[in-house]
């Protein structure tokens, strides 16, 4: 186990430096470039861009810039060009929101998912497997953005479901129990429409693993046994058909937060999708590399995540 | 419980092709979805050459007619018209060709990409297989749609730019199935006559093992299109898609999202025109999907 562990940690350092190469790569090798006073602003003197350049190493040949932006973020020194901060600290301060937001989401998919895939395994073949085929991939299908506004127009009119932020502004609760509940609340919403993808992608990985169970030889013994259909299904298929419940973690992840970047937007949601696209508006160079390499980084734990978890639950599988 | 019902004996003794065909044929789902596409892609090509001679009909899809903004579907402008005035129904039309465009174009950039590198990986294995799998795993790690933004905000937003980053970010899964089957298909024996017989990489690639992968590849492409038209609308949405006036499924509902409460029509029909045409081609390609695995689900 811990050989493995070991084993992974060293491949996912490969995958790291792999990951930062493309994120830095990305955004020197475009054109167009992150003054903050226009390419070819007359009023700005050669001393200012001098200074600028040197202050944000644009002056150095490309793989002393990718050295400097590294070594800088990792002792947190990496700046943002629109407001100076360290990019770290902006990141910082908006990832929880977005931890909560995708946690949501993701329990939210793997659940739904669940019954959906298992639903349909049972009638596979028939009417209402079709009918849930179909609606699974309607659920693909959907723009994440119209459902939000189409759902945001009738909840507004008819229900009292909050639309933006992370909490009641002007409210001061009393108790930390009630500050908790207004946040999930909040969340509620952004996440149902986030995972409404997942609920299908899970609930399509469900259906086929359990289908595939279900041409077991131990489920023909358990049938030839007399045992009822019941028992068949939910204690000796379903056990061994839950693999997906752990790969999706690691699966769901990246179009998780791929989502996060238009429902953070809609739903006025303080999140690194929101930082990400205010960001790419202001060319801020600096935290477009740092955000990229974090957010690929999270899903890499992700999927680490679920490997040894997938190790855990299932005897079967050994790690080399 | 599972049937599988038997196969009738004309069935079994055609071609593999042709009964691919055959059962994609008995899917019903299946053929309304292929159906649709095909529906879906004669109105791209009409409105193209519309579009092209600038023959505006029903209407020209950029005349702008103040008087006659907002209004509610009527009979003259059967989806009613936006802020501008412009009939919406004509600039839904219009903008087919574009998401359907940016669709096909950006599935044939990543096929190209992955099938190659795909290949090259499954061809040769060893450290080449190694080090072309680390570089996908490593930009799988990369939440997609992010990655796509933040390349086309830096690039300029235009339809060009837009197929060719998508293309570029959406490779790496086409990469890793065609790498898995030529790792079977190598060992398989007439691969081993071919090579035996002093055929080298190239020709054994091109001729004898990618055209036996050629199944599976067909149906990532067909569930690709639909990824690619669901990206080119979350980025027109987010203001980085194709530029106004060009009218695209994306960018309509982003202009009406200001008149949300008072104009649903411009934010409803847009997105059902995007959730059909996903859907579409989802159906199709999970239909075509079950066609080619039934063979291996009999076994």
């Amino acid at each position: 186990m811990t050989a493995f562990i070991l084993r992974r940690l060293l491949i996912s350092l490969v995958l790291v430096f792999l990951i930062s190469l493309i994120s830095f790569f990305i955004i020197t090798l475009t054109p167009g470039s992150p003054y903050p006073w226009g390419e070819l602003n007359p009023k700005v003197s050669e001393e200012v861009k001098r200074v600028f350049r040197a202050k944000f190493h644009l002056d150095r040949p490309l793989h002393e810039q990718y050295a400097f932006i590294m070594r800088d973020l990792f002792t947190g020194e990496l700046r943002s060009i629109k407001d100076e901060r360290p990019v770290l600290e902006k990141i910082g301060e908006r990832l929880p929101a977005t931890l909560v937001l995708n946690l949501g989401a993701l329990s939210l998919s793997l659940s739904f998912g669940l019954m959906l895939g298992i639903y349909g395994a049972r009638h596979a073949g028939r009417p209402p497997d079709m009918v849930t085929s179909v609606l699974a991939f309607t659920f693909i299908a959907l723009p994440g953005f119209w459902v939000s506004y189409l759902l945001a127009i009738g909840l507004v009119n008819y229900a009292a479901v909050p639309i933006l932020g992370t909490h009641t502004i002007g409210v001061a609760f009393s108790s930390g129990a009630e500050v908790f509940l207004d946040r999930w609340w909040h969340v509620m919403l952004p996440a149902s429409i986030l995972a409404i993808g997942g609920v299908a992608v899970q609930s399509r990985f469900i259906r086929a693993s359990m289908i595939e169970t279900l041409r077991e030889d131990y489920i023909r013994t358990a049938r030839a046994k007399g045992l009822d259909e019941n028992t068949v299904f939910y204690r000796h298929a379903l056990r061994n058909s839950i693999r997906p419940l752990i790969t999706g973690i690691g699966l769901l992840l990246p179009a998780l937060i791929s989502g996060a970047v238009i429902i953070e937007n809609i739903f006025a949601y303080p999140g690194i999708g929101r930082l990400g696209y205010e960001a790419v508006l202001e060319r801020d160079y600096p935290t477009l590399v740092a955000l990229n390499l974090v957010t690929a980084m999270l899903v890499l734990l992700g999927n680490l995540v679920a490997d040894v978890l997938y190790a855990v639950v299932d005897p079967r599988v050994r790690l080399e | 419980m599972i049937t599988t019902t038997p196969e009738p004996l004309a069935l079994a003794a055609a071609s593999p092709g042709r009964r691919v065909w055959r059962r994609f044929g008995a899917n019903r789902v299946g053929m309304t979805a292929a159906f649709m596409v095909l529906l879906l892609g004669l109105i791209a090509v009409v409105f193209f050459i519309l579009d092209f001679f600038g023959v505006p009909w029903p209407m020209d899809p950029n005349a702008t007619n103040l008087e006659r903004k907002l209004l509610p579907p009527n009979t003259t402008n059967l989806l009613g018209t936006d802020n501008l005035g412009r009939d919406v129904l004509s600039r839904l039309l219009n903008g087919a060709y574009i998401s359907l465009t940016v669709g096909f174009i950006a599935v044939f950039v990543s096929l190209s990409i992955g099938v190659t590198v795909g290949a090259v990986a499954g061809y040769f294995g060893g450290w080449v297989d190694n080090i072309v799998m680390r570089v996908v795993d490593a930009i799988m790690c990369f939440p997609s749609f992010f990655l796509i933004l933040t390349a086309v905000a830096l690039l300029g937003p235009s339809i060009f730019n837009i197929i060719v980053v998508i293309g570029l970010v959406s490779w790496t899964g086409t990469a890793r199935l065609v790498r898995a089957e030529f790792l079977t298909l190598r060992e398989s024996a007439y691969v081993q006559a071919a090579r035996a017989l002093g055929q080298r990489g190239p020709k054994v690639i091109f001729r004898h093992i990618l055209p036996n992968a050629a199944a599976p590849i067909l149906v990532t492409a067909v569930l690709g299109v639909p990824e690619a038209i669901l990206a080119e609308a979350g980025l027109s949405f987010l203001g980085f898609g194709v530029q106004p006036p060009q009218a695209t499924w994306g960018n309509i509902i982003a202009d009406g999202k200001t008149y949300i409460l008072d104009a649903w029509w411009l934010i409803l029909f847009p997105g059902l025109a995007i959730l059909l045409a996903a859907l579409s081609f989802y159906l199709t390609g999970d239909a075509l999907r079950q066609a080619v695995e039934t063979r291996s689900e009999r076994q």
